[in-house]
């Protein structure tokens, strides 16, 4: 179960380039962990380490402080690629909470939402005026369904109903579908075709 | 009933609670392919909950990702990469034997990667739900199937209840018509397919593949083309079950007992006339060629030989660099170190036979590495039994045992960095087959004759005398006197 989401304000980051794929964000090399824990380390590795394992003193994500800017402000197609979780696991533990894009891969959204991660689509007009603004703090208000920035107005967002409210009360999803256990018994006995 | 397309009566079979505007539908699971990179946090949430298997008897397990891919050595110890990687291979060890869940093993002859190995065990069948922790579950989509890939806590929500929270997606069909030309295959459909709808154009949307040229397809060529569904960002891809997907599966190990009952249902779930799509894409099968990527996502496709294109975007532009192609020049002049054949696109019988047939009696070039990965335990059996692995190691390939291997890059074998590989599996992403590594992605034809010429090559310079001299000068020299019609 992951912590609530309710109103997160912070700076955001900005990653333009389209189709940052689920390779970027955590390299397979590092899915052999049997754990969710550390996987920060390894966020966007190849872009931050050369392959002797020193750091890229030019790369952005090492010379940023990953508290102050928690908001990523992708290109679109964020996250396409793999269906691991990792890539989540490896955001959050970097220190994103949010991502902004104009268009997000369907597995890593469901993913993120399971997390305490918030995927968010925003049309390009959005995207523009949040990167024209990089130092200006940004509130992502998913109790009112919105983003503000400064005196501009609010944008709208959507999230599907029930992963906002999972998210707002911090409900664990597991949780709530064993408690339709009976209607699963029920299918099983009645519907359940005879295969395997 | 209104009219319905294969996806709704699949999705209609397995509803358990329907979806609202405020929840989610819950939807039953009726195979759950399970493999040891995205499972063992999801056994931990269940046993931290004092949770059980609910049904073991709808899950199976498979060594794939992590796995060396040469035998163990004298000592009977496995090559495994890493210490870690050998410590997730013994974890899901662990947890199939806690919770009664087959594996098939080291020791087991039916060992495979999970999506060659589904199918070929009768366990994936029409009409069914599948899902796996793994993006390519729609490769098993080909027997009309609703198979889609999961992240690892939904893997743990299937191992608990056998069920998932879903919404419905939006459809599309995407229809290819004609006839394919010879020397074109399921997978160059595929890039072409994936490169008209574009890399996030399926995002949302279940497609169903229909139309002459999709059901000429053999079952493995449809297993392609659904297996790369998410590369168009669709999580599932389908197609209806026919008298070829009854066929292929008549007499496999968990096929129903009573097979011709079955068969007849499978058959009643092709779209109906009437039904409607969200989408509908229409390609003309006569007008694919052998395709190649040129650039680092797999929307990026091109006929072989065709110029790189120019930079719509920074980010084709970024493309272009890493890959060390130019705007305008063929991708055909460069010098290709490795030709990876295998995984879960295109690891399969077909496939190496496809590799095969221009490989025999020729050579692989010299400074070419070539790798040829089984998909399964069955598939290599198979392959031996005709001499497909001779037809290989005397070309001067290896051939290795069954596993993900190169497509992945995690268990050891990778593209060194800087080196262009041509490669059969699904995707071109930079790294993705080992840091720094440049992926051009074909078929199992196109790599084989790439990897005699030692550039990329369209195979069917092999097959007709015409074709060889619309080729790159390289080309025609590296494939030269060898060449015989």
């Amino acid at each position: 179960m992951s912590e609530p989401f309710k109103v997160l304000t912070s700076k955001t980051l900005t990653l333009s380039q389209a189709n940052i794929d689920t390779d970027q964000i955590i390299p397979a090399r590092f899915l052999t962990t049997t754990s969710r824990e550390g996987l920060g380390a390894h966020a966007f590795h190849d872009w931050r380490y050369e392959a002797d394992g020193s750091a890229k003193p030019e790369a952005v994500l090492n010379r940023i402080d990953p508290t102050e800017q928690r908001i990523l402000l992708a290109g679109p197609n964020f996250a396409c690629g793999s269906s691991r979780e990792h890539a989540p696991w490896a955001l959050l533990d970097y220190g994103f909470r949010a991502v902004i894009s104009t268009e997000i891969a369907d597995i890593f959204t469901s993913n993120a939402l399971k997390n305490g991660f918030l995927p968010i689509v925003v049309d390009q007009a959005t995207w523009d005026d949040l990167a024209a603004h990089p130092e200006q703090p940004v509130t992502i208000d998913l109790e009112a369904g919105e983003i503000r920035r400064g005196n501009a107005a609010a944008v709208p967002f959507k999230v599907e109903a029930f992963a906002r409210q999972c998210l707002l009360d911090g409900v664990d999803t597991l949780g709530w579908l064993q408690s339709k256990l009976p209607y699963i018994q029920t299918y099983e006995r009645f519907r359940e075709p005879e295969t395997i | 009933m209104s009219a319905r397309t294969l996806y709704e009566k699949v999705w209609d079979r397995h509803v358990v609670v329907p979806e609202t505007a405020e929840t989610p539908g819950v939807m039953y699971v009726d195979l759950h392919l399970v493999h040891e990179v995205t499972s063992p946090q999801a056994f931990s949430e269940i046993e931290a909950r004092g949770l059980k298997v609910r049904r073991p008897d709808r899950t199976f397990a498979t060594l794939d990702h992590s796995t060396p891919t040469l035998p163990a050595g004298a000592n009977g110890e496995r090559p495994y990469f890493t210490a870690a990687a050998k410590n997730q291979v013994e974890t899901l060890e662990a947890n199939c034997a806690r919770h009664g869940v087959e594996l098939a093993g080291w020791d087991s002859d039916q060992r495979g990667v999970v999506h060659v190995m589904g199918p070929e065990l009768g366990l994936t069948q029409p009409g069914m739900t599948v899902v796996c922790g793994d993006s390519h579950t729609a490769t098993h989509g080909a027997f009309g199937a609703l198979a889609f890939g999961i992240g690892t806590s939904e893997v743990g929500h299937v191992l608990a209840t056998q069920c998932l929270l879903q919404r419905r997606a939006r459809s599309m069909r995407v229809t290819v018509n004609g006839t394919l030309r010879p020397g074109v295959s399921g997978k160059d459909m595929a890039l072409a397919v994936i490169a008209a709808i574009g890399f996030g154009g399926g995002t949302g949307y279940v497609i169903e593949y229909a139309g002459e040229a999709v059901r000429a397809l053999d079952m493995e060529g449809r297993m392609t083309l659904c297996n790369m569904s998410i590369e168009a960002g669709a999580r599932a891809g389908m197609i209806a079950p026919d008298q070829t997907t009854i066929d292929w599966l008549r007499g496999r190990r968990h096929v129903p007992a009573d097979f011709d009952t079955a068969a007849a249902d499978w058959l009643t779930l092709a779209s109906d006339s009437g039904a409607v799509f969200d989408k509908e894409v229409v390609l003309d099968g006569a007008a694919i060629r052998p395709m190649a990527t040129w650039g680092t996502t797999p929307d990026a496709g091109a006929p072989v030989g065709a110029p790189a294109p120019h930079p719509r975007s920074a980010s084709d532009q970024k493309a272009l660099d890493y890959m060390g192609f130019t705007a305008g020049e063929a991708t055909t002049g460069h010098k290709v170190d490795v030709v990876f054949i295998g995984s879960c696109t295109n690891g399969r019988l077909p496939d190496l036979r496809a590799a095969a047939e221009i490989l025999r009696g020729r050579k692989v070039q010299p400074g070419v590495r070539m790798l040829v990965v089984p998909g399964s335990e069955a598939v290599r059996r198979d392959a031996e039994a005709e001499g497909l692995d001779q037809v290989f190691i005397n070309a001067g390939a290896e051939w290795r045992i069954p596993g993900c291997s190169m497509c992945i890059a995690m268990n050891g074998d990778f593209v060194a960095p800087g080196q262009l590989a041509v490669s059969t599996s699904n995707r071109n992403f930079e790294g993705r087959q080992g840091k720094g590594a440049r992926t051009i992605l074909a078929s199992p034809a196109t790599a084989a004759a790439s990897a005699v010429a030692g550039v990329l090559t369209d195979p069917r310079v092999f097959l007709s005398e015409a074709a060889l001299l619309m080729q790159p000068s390289a080309a025609r020299a590296a494939i030269g006197e060898k060449h015989h019609v």
